[in-house]
């Protein structure tokens, strides 16, 4: 104690203005934590890659490197997602809907293919682009909703097709029509509107009733989902200028790509499954 | 602490000043302290038997379950038979002001008294340093062998110490580790060698910890690394009781000697007592509330052993307040408003604690909102929100239970099983739906609630608010 605090603590000599420079030694922690330091340095460059040579660095006994723990950690991950993988491939899509916990495996598993793949129309979950993508949440299905006709949209895709009727009908019989679709809609068809709209052959695809066909894809009139947009001027244009129709200037475009060549039979079954449970998958 | 310090020192120079204010021991020397009996000694060897009990309790066992057990990997923590999850943890949060307020309490009535008597640093020191008087020796004994060269003596003798303090260095480590894993296998993995990594870095650190820290740095770890030590002095006022020398009645000190007129002096007799036990060497003499002082209490004990010898009444050196030295008069505890504001404080913090424990629920349920879309409109013109929901049981047995949903007409689930069966403690996420016509709804959003229930005992039951939306209107 008393000996660090004696008035001849020795000093360097130097002094400025009465200021004279003591000669105390640090505190040893700290000469030991200096000390240590070094130890710590040398020890790094020893087990870690650390000195930058001219095409190369030092490795490290080690070996090791940051690459290499990511790619540990991801090959980790895929060893522990491996067995879901494989029993979700041996699934069927129903039996996968049935099971809660592999259901959540697939929905987070197609989360990415999703993303990839349909998004970028339907949106990230399936919410679609107002009048230019359908909905995929929705319960009303231009193709089918069972798994199947999912599936079948999923790998082959899907061409929309609806003739132009612009220059077919004068434009009294264009505007007969379009209330008449509007009306139907809402329950209120008239008798006039429904001999104009099987006059003009409408019912050839949207079925006798107004309530559609799957099988070529023709939206069922009588909801109140509309695909191309529900107000009286953009049905009117729907009728005037059809669906992909070649040639049509202001024609609608209705296209959904095919994916069977793209992504396998197992992928095409898991976004199935994800789509189906959206919001309004359909059993046979 | 001024006009003390005044009092203590001779008019000197500037340097005198400077000499005396920075009396600190940096360790360049190890203290050897005298062991003295007394009623602080009795004191500090009580606290011993809460850290013993810290060793053994993770190793209790109450109907075969760990009594503490704070199991990260499966996020609960078992505590005297209650399980608490990450959910319930807001408590922690309590537990802490609590502990800190009880801390920041007890130095503002009695100074560092957590250092002196509680802390774990001066606990495991003072284990050390009696194992160490019981190997090499009587203080003088030990600086001696200090200075010895490493003759077969001091090797023998060191290296029973250094083995012994290993030993509880050692048990240390695996009781601290045992708090967060099965305890009894832990020992069995340790033994095989086969623990866990998390397991063996866990205990290397607190082994080194413990053996350097309480081993060699000892009071250095108070003055240099401890922070409480280092903000203890703004909690600390004039009447804080720490241990003081008073100064009126000691000085002016002087040794006794035989046929001098001793009663000119004051009552301290210049043994050097109270500096010799000191454990962080200090001399309490130049003034309380030095920044070495760990208010132990060990010169009080020291000094009154000195007094009770030559026939002057006890408490030259006293837990006493700045104060009360001074001749003021010290105000009832109850009346500082410091000890007051820390109480109240404390007290809010158990009754939450207290209402925390008492109200855990046995099920916890989220349900989040879809976001996008908000709602999606179906064929038949009605309107469907998506929900994720996700239902915790914390009782120890499977729970069925049944969600309802109420606050739109005519609204119900869609996803969910009617009767659902929750395992212990495991989280399923579902994704549920439902379905209204937008006529019932009041407003463009409307609030939902909705009830998971235990089929067999509807008080288990738990709601949740979420939100039904709806077109723009
Ligand atoms: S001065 Fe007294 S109270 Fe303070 S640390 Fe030393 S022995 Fe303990
Ligand atoms: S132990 Fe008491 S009498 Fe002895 S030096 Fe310390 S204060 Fe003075």
């Amino acid at each position: 104690m008393a000996e660090n605090n004696q008035n001849k603590t020795p000093d360097t000599g130097h002094e400025w203005d009465g200021i004279r420079e003591l000669t105390n030694p640090p505190p040893r922690w700290w000469n030991i934590a200096f000390i240590m330091s070094f130890v710590w340095l040398v020890a790094y460059i020893i087990i870690y890659p650390s000195i930058p040579l001219v095409n190369d660095y030092t490795k490290g006994v080690m070996g090791w490197s940051a690459l290499q723990e990511y790619k540990d950690a991801v090959a980790k991950n895929d060893a522990v997602r491996a067995p879901y993988i494989a029993k979700l491939e041996k699934m069927s899509a129903e039996e996968i809907l049935g099971d809660q916990e592999m259901k959540n495996f697939a929905d987070s598993y197609t989360k990415a293919l999703f993303g990839d793949r349909c998004a970028s129309c339907h949106g990230s979950n399936g919410q679609g682009v107002d009048d230019m993508f359908p909905v995929l949440n929705d319960d009303d299905w231009l193709y089918g909703g069972t798994l199947q006709d999912i599936t079948d949209t999923i790998a082959d895709g899907r061409l929309g097709f609806m003739s132009a009727f612009q220059g077919q009908l004068d434009e009294a019989e264009l505007g007969q029509l379009a209330d008449f679709v509007l009306n139907v809609s809402s329950g209120k068809a008239t008798q006039a509107g429904w001999d104009a709209y099987n006059n003009a052959g409408c019912s050839g695809c949207h079925a006798e009733d107004a309530t559609g066909n799957k099988w070529v894809g023709a939206p069922n009139l009588t909801d109140s989902i509309w695909r191309f947009g529900g107000s009286r001027d953009e049905v009117l244009h729907t009728i005037k200028f059809g669906v992909n129709q070649d040639g049509v200037e202001g024609t609608r475009s209705g296209v959904m790509p095919g994916f069977s060549e793209v992504l396998s039979a197992n992928d095409i079954k898991l976004l199935t499954v994800r789509v189906w449970s959206l919001g309004g998958g359909q059993t046979e | 602490m001024a006009e003390q310090d005044k009092k203590t020192k001779s008019a000197g120079d500037i340097g005198d000043i400077y000499e005396e204010v920075h009396v600190v021991n940096v360790g360049g020397e190890t203290i050897h302290a005298k062991r003295v009996s007394g009623r602080f000694r009795r004191y500090k060897d009580l606290v011993w038997v809460f850290w013993f009990s810290y060793l053994i309790l993770p190793f209790l066992r109450i109907g075969g379950e760990q009594v503490v057990l704070f199991d990260i990997p499966a996020r609960q923590f078992h505590f005297f038979g209650a399980t608490i999850y990450p959910q319930d943890i807001w408590m922690l949060t309590f537990a802490l002001i609590l502990l800190a307020m009880m801390l920041f309490g007890i130095t503002a009535i009695a100074g560092r008294i957590f250092c002196g008597f509680f802390c774990f640093q001066t606990v495991w020191t003072d284990w050390f340093v009696w194992i160490e008087e019981k190997i090499e020796g009587s203080p003088l004994q030990r600086r001696k062998l200090d200075k010895a060269p490493w003759n077969s003596e001091k090797i023998t003798k060191r290296g029973i110490k250094y083995a012994i303090w290993s030993l509880i260095s050692l048990v240390t480590g695996i009781s601290f580790a045992a708090y967060f894993m099965d305890s009894y296998e832990l020992l069995e993995d340790l033994v095989t060698f086969d623990a866990h990594i998390a397991a063996w870095v866990t205990l290397l650190s607190f082994f080194l910890g413990t053996f350097i820290l309480a081993g060699f740095m000892r009071e250095q770890v108070c003055f240099w690394l401890c922070p409480y030590a280092r903000i203890q002095s703004v909690m600390v006022d004039r009447d804080s009781i720490i241990p003081s020398y008073d100064i009126p009645r000691g000085e002016p000190r002087g040794r006794l000697k035989k046929g001098v007129d001793n009663e000119q002096k004051g009552d301290c007799v210049d043994c050097n007592q109270c500096v010799a036990v000191c454990p962080t060497g200090v001399d309490i003499r130049q003034s309380a509330l030095q920044e070495g002082c760990i208010m132990c209490g060990l010169c009080v004990d020291a000094c009154d052993k000195v007094m009770e010898k030559i026939d002057k009444p006890k408490g030259l050196i006293r837990y006493a307040s700045d104060n009360e030295i001074q001749g003021q008069v010290q105000p009832p505890l109850m009346r500082r408003p410091r000890v007051l504001i820390y109480l109240a404080i404390s007290l809010a913090s158990i009754l939450a604690i207290v209402f925390g424990l008492a109200s855990i629920p046995p099920l916890e349920m989220h349900v989040v909102h879809e976001r996008q879309p908000l709602y999606v409109k179906m064929s038949d013109g009605s309107i469907q929100n998506s929900y994720t929901i996700k239902i915790l049981n914390k009782l120890p047995e499977p729970l069925d239970v049944k969600v309802t949903v109420n606050g739109v007409e005519g609204a119900n689930i869609i996803g969910l099983p009617d009767i659902l069966t929750l395992q212990s403690a495991k989280v399923i996420p579902y994704t549920i739906r439902i379905r209204a016509k937008q006529d019932d709804m009041a407003a463009e959003r409307v609030p939902v609630y909705f009830k998971v229930e235990a089929l067999n005992d509807p008080t288990i039951n738990e709601e949740h608010e979420s939100f039904f939306a709806g077109p723009a209107r």
